[in-house]
């Protein structure tokens, strides 16, 4: 399966969720904000998310300070 | 001809010049500006020309005075910018700055919210005074915005932004400006924000610490309503303090896309 992470191709395996995702991007979960097909993504639903052919992620971290 | 003398509309005779106009209403006026722009020479005026005739050092009433601060507006822009309503979440480095630049170019209505009292270490980059150290930042901020621009109304909430009370604070605004200091906190405004309100835009910061290259710092488009400023890179931490300089630059950076979006502009 092929997805978009920040408009970058990427190949996935078929259980793939956001949170495993997030996981290989090296990416703590608590610190992101995530838009999955144009639509921002609850944390709560990170973990129970399944990633599909062709799906559009945009991931954004943030640091501290302000 | 039609023309508006210091925003009050004034009807006078074709082929008047801009001093011809000075010499008839305010002869001592010694700043005049045509559309926005100082004039030292004489110019023809057309119809639907805005002059601002300004004594230096004169007090103006304070029906006049809204009209004589935005002179330098292009005009058509502060009409737009009046009408604005904007959130500020967070009132310290960042959004105390935000909350002066916006103030300063006339939005019509801030509302602020943090939970936070000024201290000492905050007046290094946030726009608050020793004599203001141990007030809620929120009342403080609201004094100084107060003594900048009168005619901004300032809403403040004195409370620490969480999911349940995120769309009740910022209910209705235009743009809301993220303005944490937390990284998690920063996710969580955006994340409740943007579930509650998909269409209004977010501008937030990520990315200010130490005293990089200003250059670093760019503003970018990073979701569908989310623009970003800083180098997101640069975190706070021990080694890399928060400073006027760069923390002042993503604060004008973001002031800077608020304008654009209220004027209709892209952000980034």
């Amino acid at each position: 399966m092929q997805i978009r992470v920040n408009g970058k191709a990427r190949q996935i395996t078929p259980s793939t969720t956001i949170s495993s995702l997030l996981q290989e991007l090296r990416l703590s979960n608590a610190a992101v904000a995530v838009e999955l097909n144009g639509e921002i993504l609850p944390k709560e639903k990170f973990a129970q998310t399944l990633l599909s052919d062709l799906d559009r992620i945009e991931v954004v971290q943030f640091v501290g300070g302000g | 001809m039609d023309l508006f003398v210091n925003e009050k509309p004034i009807s006078t005779e074709e082929g008047l010049s801009l001093f011809d106009l000075r010499a008839w209403l305010k002869k001592d006026a010694d700043i005049v500006i045509l559309n926005g722009f100082p004039c030292r020479e004489d110019h023809p005026l057309r119809n639907g020309d805005r002059i601002i005739l300004i004594r230096r050092g004169e007090v103006p009433p304070f029906d006049e005075l809204e009209a004589l601060m935005a002179a330098r507006h292009t005009p058509g822009v502060h009409q737009r910018v009046k009408k604005a309503r904007v959130g500020i979440a967070g009132a310290g480095g960042l959004g105390s700055s935000v909350a002066v630049a916006l103030a300063r170019i006339g939005v019509g209505k801030l509302v602020i919210a943090d939970f936070d009292l000024v201290e000492p270490s905050n007046l290094n980059r946030q726009q608050y005074f020793t004599d203001q150290i141990g007030l809620a930042k929120v009342v403080a901020l609201r004094d100084n915005l107060e003594r900048i621009n009168p005619y901004t109304e300032v809403v403040i909430h004195d409370l620490r932004l969480a999911q349940d009370n995120i769309p009740i604070v910022f209910g209705e605004i235009d743009v809301l400006v993220e303005a944490f200091d937390d990284a998690d906190a920063k996710a969580m405004l955006i994340e409740t924000f943007l579930r509650c309100f998909p269409e209004i835009p977010v501008v937030a910061a990520s990315g200010v610490a130490g005293y990089d290259p200003a250059n670093s710092i760019v503003t970018r488009r990073v979701l569908r309503n989310l623009y970003l400023v800083g180098d997101g890179q640069a975190e706070a931490k021990p080694g890399q303090g928060l400073m006027a300089p760069r923390v002042g630059i993503a604060a004008h950076h973001q002031a800077n896309a608020v304008l654009r979006l209220i004027l209709g502009e892209r952000a980034e």
